[in-house]
């Protein structure tokens, strides 16, 4: 049987791919099965871990429940596309800094996560990043050192 | 995920006239949708994606309440500074529901459209009785396990719970949903199971939601939302209470009042016993607490959702005191 495809063009991390993929396909598959762009992760894959996280258009979301379909016309950043000239992105850094990761699978989207909240102003204080990181879970449970990694970038973005 | 056919659709009318074919949906922020069909629960023929459609995504407010439009974001109608002040329990309600990703993706409108949580209504894999998914095929939840299942509004048919926040807030303060040219109040839009659990919502094929309306008031600007579940953030409720409270002029003295209730019924929950009870009376911490009992008249748990029905007439109460302290 032929699989119905679709032409699909994505702006991903400054650069435009042209896909011919199934509707079916995720923004989080055609990114790390197509495009090779494998730091995005999969986890749970139903929207409950934010291993997946990627901004649309400057805000954070989930690519394992966005079809592929649905980005079109957005700009997409992943993980790959955070550093600057080979200059790490400031919440990277204080990542790496404080240690916020044991295995690193969940790191990717957790610092795509930071970076949004950051920007959105819900890093005001611990409580604050506490909830408005809920949506990033870190089975190695390094939450005090995640907290405190965005604590430094959000203190460093600001001055 | 089953494979579906995609459709971007242009305009509203598009869209209307697309989702009405057999088999075809609605797509918006794709947070219930494209899980529940990766869980084999929703299988689409076609997708109408609608996120692409301009116009439908505006939060105005005024004197005269807020109208929101279907494709606004909850973060954004969450952050927005006048629901904040004339409507602090929506505001809490919304950013008190999933996480900050989840909440940029999701719209006011698929809000409006969430399925339940029921474990064994996503699981068809391991649960083939489900007569939401599958009507008159039983119902595997009655006699298994029910924690997070619904002690008001259930039938023999179905005891799922509903599981959203903000219709709750919604139904607390009148609001209305507008379905193009027809508009319905939001209570009327939520259905109870009765005998046909597979029908949630009181929309039509070919309707779509285009906003939704909150009248102002006084009660809605005092108001908050209360949401007590099992773990800090990002889990549903498992009790919750949308409370608005206005005072006659002595501060103390209780005009109107306004109880709903999340997380424990198979609808978004007005609990009007509550209401009728307290109005006229002055906010004394032993009245309320009497009359917050009857947010649960007529409950019937199934076992382990016992604790529901203590729960709740507490969380009604500390949501009232709460708002009548800061009189």
């Amino acid at each position: 049987m032929t699989k119905t495809t679709i032409p699909v063009h994505l702006d991903i991390n400054g650069h435009l791919h042209g896909l011919d993929i199934e509707p079916r396909v995720t923004l989080l598959d055609a990114l790390r099965d197509r495009l090779g762009l494998t730091g995005t992760k999969k986890g749970r894959d139903h929207g409950q871990c934010g291993a997946c996280t990627v901004h649309i258009d400057g805000e954070r979301v989930l690519a394992c429940l966005t079809l592929a379909a649905q980005a079109e016309g957005r700009t997409v950043t992943t993980i790959e596309g955070l550093a600057r000239e080979g200059e790490m992105h400031p919440v990277q850094a204080a990542f790496l800094e404080q240690d916020a990761f044991q295995c690193g699978y969940c790191t990717p989207g957790q610092i795509m996560s930071a970076v949004a909240c950051i920007r959105e102003g819900h890093a005001g204080s611990d409580g604050e990043i506490r909830e408005y990181m809920a949506g990033n879970l870190c089975r190695c449970g390094a939450y005090p050192h995640i907290v405190a990694a965005i604590r430094q970038a959000a203190l460093e973005v600001a001055s | 995920m089953r494979d579906f056919s995609y459709f971007r659709a242009s305009s509203v009318d598009a869209a209307r006239q697309a989702a009405a074919l057999p088999g075809a949906m609605l797509l918006a922020g794709g947070t219930t949708l494209i899980d529940l069909a990766k869980c084999g629960v929703a299988e689409p023929e076609t997708l109408v994606d609608i996120t692409h459609l301009n116009g439908l995504n505006s939060i105005e407010v005024n004197e005269r309440g807020a109208t929101i439009g279907a494709l606004a974001r909850m973060g954004h109608v969450a952050d927005h500074a006048d629901i904040k002040s004339r409507f602090p329990a929506v505001s809490e309600a919304l950013w008190q529901a999933a996480s900050a990703q989840i909440r940029n993706m999701a719209t006011i409108g698929g809000n409006l459209m969430q399925r339940t949580r029921c474990p064994y209504f996503r699981d068809p894999g391991n649960f083939s009785a489900c007569n939401k998914r599958e009507p008159g095929s039983g119902c595997s939840a009655i006699g298994g396990v029910t924690r997070g299942h619904a002690v008001l509004g259930a039938s023999d048919a179905c005891i799922a719970m509903y599981p959203g926040d903000l219709a709750v807030a919604l139904v607390a303060f009148d609001a209305t949903v507008h379905l193009g040219e027809r508009q319905i109040p939001v209570d009327d839009f939520f259905l109870l199971p009765g005998t046909t659990p597979d029908r949630e919502h009181a929309i039509e094929p070919g309707e779509m939601i285009t906003a939704i309306e909150i009248p102002g008031s006084s009660s809605a600007r005092r108001s908050t939302y209360l949401k007590i579940r099992d773990r800090q953030s990002y889990e549903f409720a498992a009790a919750s209470a949308a409370v608005g409270i206005e005072f006659e002029a002595d501060g103390r003295t209780i005009r109107d009042l306004r109880v709903a209730l999340g997380g424990v019924a198979t609808k978004p929950w007005r609990a009007r016993a509550v209401e009728a009870a307290l109005i006229g009376k002055v906010l004394e911490p032993d009245t309320v607490r009497a009359a917050s009992l009857l947010a649960v008249e007529g409950a019937v748990d199934h076992g382990a959702n016992h604790y529901k029905i203590e729960l709740v007439p507490r969380v009604v109460a500390r949501a009232i005191l709460k708002l009548g302290e800061t009189a």
